[in-house]
Formats: structure tokens, C-alpha cells, sequence
């Protein structure tokens, strides 16, 4: 499989991204959380939007360091992600992907990445630190200003509303009905 | 008997504590490293292969940065085997909880522990009945660490079966891992109780994950073949491995209970096992 090579800040080239594609991406990223969304929905975004890519993650630095980064569950942003993707954020990093809402907001305007949950030392190593904003609401739940250099990442959701996780869910739904059915007939 | 004030030995019990803690935060026993490795070799789906290649590609960060595998440190949960010449005593905890300390400045570790109801972070990872301490009797004293994630122990589940409802086991397990998804960050291993009490079926859950996992029964591998027939795969993107092992722990119960409890844990399966120095 190909992998593309993705530089912030993104432009309509994420449009074309299927549901599978493997990518890396390099440069600026924000990492926001809970509280970091609805600062930002409160007071602005602090950061230009445009093109810009927000990474799910509260990341554990010490002096200037980013020492674990790895990503946080996505589904929590759910209700919180659309102003961000309304003013022009083009991606979002994360994991275990997100609802049918922002599958539907994110159609012709941007994809969600999924990175993969634990790599935290993986990510550290990739990632310089450059800034931050909201300091105020703890190391976890600021907003972080990343270098990114090739990150490894999946397009889980597409800009044509395909997700990756939609279909898994239903399939691991049909394959345990199948399981646990058949096998209460070869009993009876 | 040897005296449990003696400042040396409560100090090398908090050495070993917090050296138990370091390992297990930055170093994969060999058992699971070589079932992620096989699940690589296994995985049919590309998109699970990549991401096991950046679980592997991170085992080897971790270990060549000295930082911990996962920003999700845990919450610190001890086993403390206890040879027949210690008493057990409110020192030892206190030693324990002194090692923790320690492991969450100099690891350092994230301090998840906060009090219930307020949600007040205690800063260093200790706090009422944390370090969840479980002591056992043997020959040395040492102290295993099995630090645990929130992501794969919120998917954990518990249920008191009918004695008559044996077959619903494997079942009750594929199930869980339905329910779970891509959210403990699969490939898992999952810690099976069934027997004792309510509460106990779920510390032998929690026990069974201290077991290695190269090797399992035949009873274990069909829960595992019907938890991967569910096709989750890794991080919940598809794929045919969604559990690396599944670890079965029996106890007696009530003629007319069946107490099963599942206890999830992430890839990062992480124990290590510190002897103290006396």
C-alpha cells in the first residue's frame, strides 16, 4: 500500500483521501481536549484555523519536552468538534473515531486520522514542542503547539463520509449474532 | 520473625516498588512482546499490520528513550508476595505507597489518582486504598507491578450467571469485547474469573493477567477463537486479531451462583516483579 506524505496546513488535497489510506503528516499540528474545546469555543481559536490540523491528546511534557503523546479517545469531542471544522480545520487525529455527526461535518471539508492508541514514545520521538496556549487549564488539557515530523497515521474517516469504524462495528454485530445463534441450534 | 519497622528493610520495599513500576512502564514482558510479534506475522488485514508495526516501532522507543510505553501510566496495582518470616503490617503498605511516590517523580509517571466524588488529583498516585495492594504468602519477598490504563479497564465487565448457564460464558466474554470496540485499544488480552464471590471473581479476572501468555488451555483458546471471530482487530480498524491471549482463573462459589468477570487489558500488558533486598 502507498503511503502519502501529508504537510500542514492542509489544503483540498484531503478531499481526495479514501477510508484505509495510509499516510505520515509534518508540521504545525494543536492538541485540545474536553476543556480545550470549549475555551475555544468561548473565547476563539488561537491558532489559524485555516487548514489546520487538532490532535486528540493530552500529553505528559516536562522541561519544554514532550516526553508521552500518544492519542486520547476522540468520541468525547463529539458534540464540541463542529465550530472547529466550520472555521476551516481541515483534520483531526485521535482514536477509536467519531460519530455519525462529524462523519456528516467532516463530508467535502476535512478527514479524521487515527493514530494508534498507546504509542505515546512512538509520538514523543516525532514531535517538537512550539508553543502553547490555555496554559491555564493544566498540562492535559492545554493547547499545544506541535511539529509534527512523519507521523504515521490511517484515514479512518474520509471527506466522502466513509468510516472505517461504522463498518467494523457492524460486522463484529453480524458475526456475533451468527456465532452465538448457531451454536444454540447445534445445541437444540 | 523480623521486625517490619526496621527503616532498611521498609526502604528496600519501596525501592523495589518503584523499580517494579519503571519496568513495567517502559519494558513489555517477553511473553507479550512475542504475541504482538506473532499477531504482525498473523494479522490478515494491512491496516492492523501498520498499526501493530507502530505498537512494535514504539516497544523499541520506549526502551531505547527510557519514557514510559503509554502517556496512560495507570493507576499502580500491587501484588506483594510475603515470605513466612514477615508479618504483614501497616509498614509494608506505607513502604509501597512510599515507592509510588517516588516511581511518579522520578519515572515520572502521569498522577491519575483522584478521590471519587470530587475528582481532587492527589498528585502522587496514592490515596485512600490506592496503591490497590493484594498480598500473597510465598518464599521471597518482591513486589509485582501491574500498572492499569483507564481505556481498557472501563470496558471490563462483571456478571453472576445462573450455575445452569455455563455455555454462556464464552459468550459473556465476546460480548464484552462487542460492547469495547476499538476503544481499550485492541489487540487485548482479557483476564477471565469465574467461581468465588462477587468481588473475587473479579480479583482473579485481574489475577489471571499476571499469567504468561505463550501458553493456553483449550478451554481459553475457544473464547479466544469466538472473541476474534468478532473481526474488531487492531484499535478497532478491522482485522482478524482482536485478542493476543485470554486467561482463564477458577475459584469454588456457591453451589448456586456463577460470578464471571472480564477484566480488559490493552496491549500494553504491562507487569514486572522486583525481588526486595534484605
Amino acid at each position: 500500500m502507498t503511503v502519502t506524505d501529508l504537510c500542514t496546513p492542509l489544503s483540498h488535497e484531503v478531499l481526495f483521501l479514501r477510508a484505509g489510506d495510509r499516510v505520515t503528516l509534518s508540521g504545525m499540528v494543536y492538541t485540545a481536549r474536553d476543556e480545550a474545546h470549549i475555551r475555544m469555543q468561548e473565547k476563539g481559536i488561537p491558532f489559524d484555523p485555516c487548514g489546520a490540523v487538532v490532535y486528540h491528546c493530552g500529553p505528559v511534557i516536562r522541561d519544554g519536552r514532550i516526553i508521552a503523546a500518544g492519542p486520547t479517545t476522540s468520541a468525547r469531542l463529539n458534540a464540541l468538534t463542529g465550530f472547529l471544522l466550520d472555521n476551516g480545520v481541515k483534520g483531526l487525529i485521535g482514536k477509536g473515531g467519531m460519530s455519525r455527526q462529524v462523519v456528516d461535518q467532516l463530508r467535502n471539508r476535512g478527514v479524521y486520522l487515527a493514530f494508534t492508541g498507546g504509542c505515546a514514545a512512538l509520538a514523543a520521538a516525532r514531535m517538537k514542542l512550539r508553543g502553547g496556549f490555555y496554559e491555564d487549564l493544566g498540562m492535559a488539557e492545554a493547547v499545544w503547539a506541535i511539529e509534527l515530523d512523519h507521523l504515521p497515521l490511517v484515514v479512518a474517516i474520509d471527506a466522502s463520509g466513509n468510516d472505517l469504524f461504522e463498518g467494523v462495528a457492524r460486522n463484529a454485530q453480524q458475526q456475533f449474532k451468527k456465532r452465538f445463534r448457531e451454536r444454540k441450534e447445534v445445541v437444540d | 520473625m523480623i521486625s517490619p519497622t526496621d527503616p532498611a528493610l521498609l526502604s528496600a520495599i519501596s525501592k523495589a516498588t518503584c523499580e517494579a513500576l519503571k519496568q513495567a512502564e517502559i519494558f513489555l514482558p517477553p511473553d507479550v512482546v512475542g504475541a504482538i510479534r506473532n499477531a504482525r506475522d498473523c494479522e490478515t488485514s494491512e491496516i492492523a499490520r501498520g498499526e501493530l508495526d507502530n505498537i512494535l516501532a514504539n516497544l523499541k522507543m520506549a526502551e531505547d528513550l527510557s519514557v514510559p510505553i503509554c502517556q496512560d501510566t495507570g493507576v499502580p496495582v500491587i501484588y506483594l508476595t510475603v515470605p513466612p518470616d514477615l508479618p504483614v503490617t501497616n509498614d509494608l503498605f506505607e513502604a509501597v505507597n512510599q515507592g509510588v511516590r517516588t516511581a511518579t517523580d522520578t519515572v515520572p509517571l502521569r498522577p491519575n489518582v483522584v478521590l471519587p466524588l470530587s475528582r481532587e488529583n492527589t498528585r502522587d498516585n496514592t490515596g485512600p486504598r490506592m496503591p490497590d495492594i493484594h498480598v500473597r504468602p510465598g518464599e521471597k519477598l518482591s513486589v509485582t507491578a501491574l500498572p492499569k490504563g483507564a481505556g481498557a479497564e472501563n470496558m471490563s465487565r462483571i456478571h453472576m450467571l445462573l450455575p445452569s448457564e455455563k455455555d454462556q460464558i464464552p459468550k459473556f466474554v465476546a460480548e464484552t469485547m462487542l460492547l469495547a470496540g476499538g476503544k481499550p485499544c485492541p489487540p487485548v488480552i482479557l483476564g477471565v474469573g469465574i467461581g468465588g464471590t462477587f468481588d473475587g471473581s473479579a480479583a482473579l479476572a485481574k489475577e489471571a493477567l499476571l499469567d504468561p501468555i505463550d501458553e493456553m488451555t483449550p478451554y481459553e483458546r475457544e473464547i479466544l477463537a469466538a472473541v476474534n471471530s468478532l473481526g474488531i482487530g487492531s484499535m478497532g480498524l478491522g482485522g482478524s486479531i482482536t485478542a493476543l491471549a485470554v486467561k482463564v482463573k477458577t475459584a469454588g462459589c456457591h453451589t448456586a451462583s456463577l460470578p464471571v468477570a472480564v477484566n480488559v487489558q490493552c496491549w500494553a500488558c504491562r507487569r514486572a516483579t522486583v525481588e526486595v533486598c534484605r
